[in-house]
């Protein structure tokens, strides 16, 4: 550096320090929208708002598939036989542990609306298929049952949920 | 030391030359007649838009101008977006729904129309542009860019000023003029079938029949509806569609070149500060 | 000559990779203690300059492609939805459309300053040349860049421009649509221009090493154009060159952001937010600023295949200027006459760059011969005459000598030998 007599290091020590620091301020800012641009941007948050299905259609036994943001959504309007099947199981035994009740909305346990992402590694599994009147994976076998709920296979965790009210009896709001 | 006599006589001729032949090209523009200067909202680098003339100019285009123009880069959830008109996202919603938009093709195979949403554009009033040019002879241009689109020629001197003025508003300028100034042909003039008068477009003939008449549009605000108020805010409408973020860029230019300025003023003083030692 | 070693490799990772891959000594010797002449004036921070707005151009030039679709069918939308949609878009693309603006205009005042203080003499004369093939570079990279975003001014320009090449006899017609991958500009075209854009910018930074490269082989010229004799003469390029461009650079990016958050559309044209139409032509076919002289050169000669060969070798003359001019002193500052005749061209130039913007008729035809005739005449006629006849100022005896003036400068012989 610079020898210049030490008359004054404190006045040209902050002069130094000023700069420099002003100098980092500016390449930090500089850094925000070039890391900021790869975030979602408007119209893509704006393609994911959420949406509205009319469940009217889907009969007793029946599914239906749907996307949102991307992803295969199940909604399965379930017979007795599936609804009470899922509430017999014993929630301790499960690798996930939840209860019917938490996996569906009061009042309407006959619907079931999960994401039809596996767990494991990111198969869409069959729907009304495998062991557990639930679904079925193909890829590496992991069965769910008819509350979505991992029983068998390599998936550590229960179909996710998404966000989801209803807005009536035959209408839901997804997102 | 003669090449320095040649040297000047080569620069003065030049000088010359180029100067009259300015001074010829500037009649032949005068054929088109600049338009007016405009005073607006949102020029200079302290501009805003005004959110009111916006709502007014939204009118506008919804009433008079989207029977004709599409608006494709502007989608209803922009109207609730800082540095535009205003809207909450409630009202854009509403808006939104008051538009069929056409959608599918569902489980059939059909397209069906369905009410808008946030996320969906201003619908085009035509299904494609063919069917556009069928219509009117011409497709009427999509207006979403408009206000870039368009500008004049400013000349010498007049360039190198609006550098340092930051005068951007050839565009709006243009538009208004254009919007006002379906006048009268002078006698002699000869417009063309099926085209009409108007004072500023290049060529005087346009295809554009005159949009805007008085008391057309009614303002919700109480604005009295002229031509020229019509004018006016339709333009700034479209001057914040062709670039809704104009707020934000001059509001953060305005942070950048403080900073500039203070890094370039410190760097300044750490340079003679470290070569004082050489001189 | 890069500076003998001077570097100590501090902490053990440095003493370790030193023994393996010594880029700390290389940087140090070429960026820190390298000889820098002393009395180098604020027209030697524009290299400094070029070389980040390379960075600049590149980093925003990636960012941008992540968003961009080459297709004819959606360039257009998918350049206003960078402006709309994506998080500081609009910055990214002003900074980006601006920045080629600035990166021609610290390129052209780079080249003129070489011009004027000889940096093109012995023995710099590859490091020249390798200039101006980046000059060539970057034209045909901006051009290239223009023509992405699809508008009404990219498609035409790159219509006008690729048919340039049908002048060549025999081949031509060929070679043009080979360059288009189809009868006239169209989507292959797109595809292709995007790809070469993003690759074109790497190629220009492997010849930057190069001239850089070649720079330190040499040494920096000066404004006396007089070697280095001593130590006294030179300083370490860190601190004081490094802070000097830094400076430069603040004072640089002030009016950077001056263009691109205040008249960010200032340096461009209206027509290219149209939709480009193949049916329509524009009123005016025009490019950007910095092609407007050599456009003007194209249009002058009123031969198709003699004006292409006019603007081609408008450009490539330039790398004959170490032996065009044949002046033994290579600063302008010591050869009144030369730099007489160096404002007359800049001047010419820039008339030029005006002619290029107006339509070619009329009085505007004639100057632009004129001018053009002038622009040749200067690198072919004059230089080499010049250096011959011209009576030269004494040179001082040293940088040291020109910069503190502690001695009476003796003249030296003032034609020929130095």
């Amino acid at each position: 550096m610079a020898t210049t007599s030490s008359a004054e290091p404190t006045r040209r020590d902050f002069l130094f320090i000023a700069t420099g620091a002003v100098a980092g301020v500016g390449a930090a800012a500089a850094l925000v929208p070039l890391i900021a641009q790869m975030n979602p941007d408007a119209s893509t948050i704006a393609a994911g708002a959420p949406i509205e299905v009319d469940l009217s259609p889907v009969a007793e036994g029946q599914g239906i598939k749907v996307f949102w943001r991307g992803k295969p959504i199940y909604i399965n309007h379930r017979t007795r036989k599936e609804i009470d099947e899922a509430k017999a199981v014993n929630v301790s035994e499960l690798r996930d542990p939840a209860t019917d009740a938490e996996r569906t909305k009061a009042g309407h346990d006959q619907w079931l609306v999960v994401i039809g992402i596996c767990t494991h590694l990111g198969c869409i599994p069959l729907d009304h298929a495998g062991n557990y009147d639930g679904f079925f994976c193909p890829c590496h076998g992991s069965q769910y049952d008819s509350a979505g709920r991992i029983r068998q296979g390599p998936a550590p965790l229960n179909l996710y949920l998404p966000p989801y009210a209803f807005l009536t009896d035959t209408k839901i709001k997804i997102g | 030391m003669i090449s320095k006599k040649i040297a000047r006589t080569i620069i003065l001729g030049a000088a010359i030359s180029l100067a009259s032949s300015v001074c010829v090209f500037a009649q032949d523009a005068n054929e088109t007649p600049t338009p007016p200067r405009q005073s607006w909202s949102f020029s200079g680098p302290f501009g805003t838009f005004d959110q009111g003339q916006l709502q007014r100019g939204l009118k506008v285009y919804k009433e008079v101008c989207s029977n004709c123009h599409s608006l494709d880069y502007i989608s209803f959830r922009n109207l609730a977006d800082p540095g535009g008109p205003g809207y909450s996202v409630k009202q854009a919603e509403s808006l939104a729904a008051g538009y069929q938009i056409k959608d599918g093709p569902n489980e059939k195979g059909e397209m069906f129309e369905r009410p808008g949403r946030l996320a969906d554009h201003f619908p085009s009033p035509f299904p494609n542009e063919a069917t556009a040019k069928a219509t009117y002879g011409i497709a009427p241009p999509d207006l979403s860019v408009m206000a870039k689109a368009r500008g004049y020629e400013r000349g010498f001197p007049w360039f190198v000023f609006d550098l340092f003025t930051q005068f951007q508003e050839e565009g709006p300028d243009y538009i208004h003029a254009i919007l006002t100034g379906f006048t009268d042909p002078p006698k002699d003039f000869k417009v063309v079938e099926g085209k009409h008068y108007n004072k500023y477009f290049p060529g005087h003939n346009i295809s554009m029949p005159p949009p805007l008449s008085d008391g057309q549009v009614v303002y919700d605000d109480g604005t009295k509806g002229t031509v020229d108020q019509y004018a006016k805010d339709v333009t700034a409408f479209l001057t914040w569609a062709s670039e809704p973020t104009m707020e934000a860029r001059k509001r953060i230019g305005l942070q950048v070149m403080i900073f500039l300025l203070v890094l370039s003023g410190l760097l300044y003083f750490t340079k003679k500060r470290v070569w004082s030692a050489v001189h | 000559m890069s500076g003998q070693s001077t570097y100590q490799p501090q902490g053990r990772f440095m003493q370790w990779m030193e023994r393996r891959l010594p880029i700390g000594g290389l940087i140090h010797s070429s960026f820190v203690s390298y000889p820098t002449p002393r009395n180098l004036n604020y027209w030697w921070t524009f290299g400094g300059i070029l070389s980040f707005m390379l960075g600049v151009q590149i980093i925003t030039g990636v960012v941008l492609a992540m968003h961009y679709t080459p297709n004819t069918e959606l360039a257009f939308k998918s350049v206003e939805g960078i402006m709309r949609d994506v998080n500081y878009g609009w910055l990214l693309r002003y900074i980006h459309a601006n920045g080629a603006s600035m990166f021609f205009l610290a390129g052209y005042i780079h080249l003129f300053r070489g011009m004027y203080y000889g940096s093109y003499k012995e023995p710099r004369e590859v490091l020249w040349i390798l200039g101006v093939i980046l000059l060539l570079l970057m034209i045909a990279t901006g051009f290239m860049g223009y023509v992405l975003p699809w508008g009404q001014m990219s498609f035409w320009a790159a219509t006008v421009i690729t048919n340039l090449f049908s002048a060549i006899p025999v081949v031509g017609d060929s070679i043009v649509s080979w360059l288009w991958g189809g009868y006239s500009v169209g989507n292959p075209t797109l595809n292709r221009f995007f790809s070469l854009h993003y690759l074109l910018p790497f190629v220009i930074a492997g010849v930057v090493v190069l001239h850089v490269w070649a720079l330190h082989v040499a040494g920096q010229n000066n404004p006396t154009g007089i070697e280095p004799k001593s130590d006294r003469d030179t300083v370490p390029f860190t601190p004081y060159a490094t802070l000097k461009d830094a400076f430069g650079l603040g004072v640089f990016c002030l009016v950077f952001a001056w263009f691109v958050f205040y008249v960010p559309n200032y340096l461009g044209h209206s027509d290219n937010y149209i939709p480009a139409n193949p049916a329509v032509t524009p009123s005016e076919i025009v490019p950007e600023w910095y092609y407007l002289p050599f456009y003007a050169i194209l249009r002058a000669i009123p031969n198709k295949l003699f004006g292409v060969l006019g603007l081609v070798s408008a450009i490539a003359i330039m790398a004959f200027l170490p032996w065009l001019d044949t002046s033994a002193v290579r600063s302008a500052r010591y050869r009144p006459l030369y730099r007489q005749f160096f404002w007359v061209f800049v001047i010419v130039a820039v008339g030029l760059g005006y002619l290029g913007s107006q339509p070619a008729t009329g009085a505007y035809v004639i100057i632009a011969r004129i001018f053009t005739a002038y622009y040749f005449a200067h690198f072919l006629i004059i230089l080499p005459i010049l250096g011959l006849v011209e009576r030269t100022k004494p040179l001082p005896n040293s940088i040291t000598e020109s910069v503190l003036g502690d001695k009476v400068a003796v003249p030296v012989a003032t034609t020929g030998v130095r």
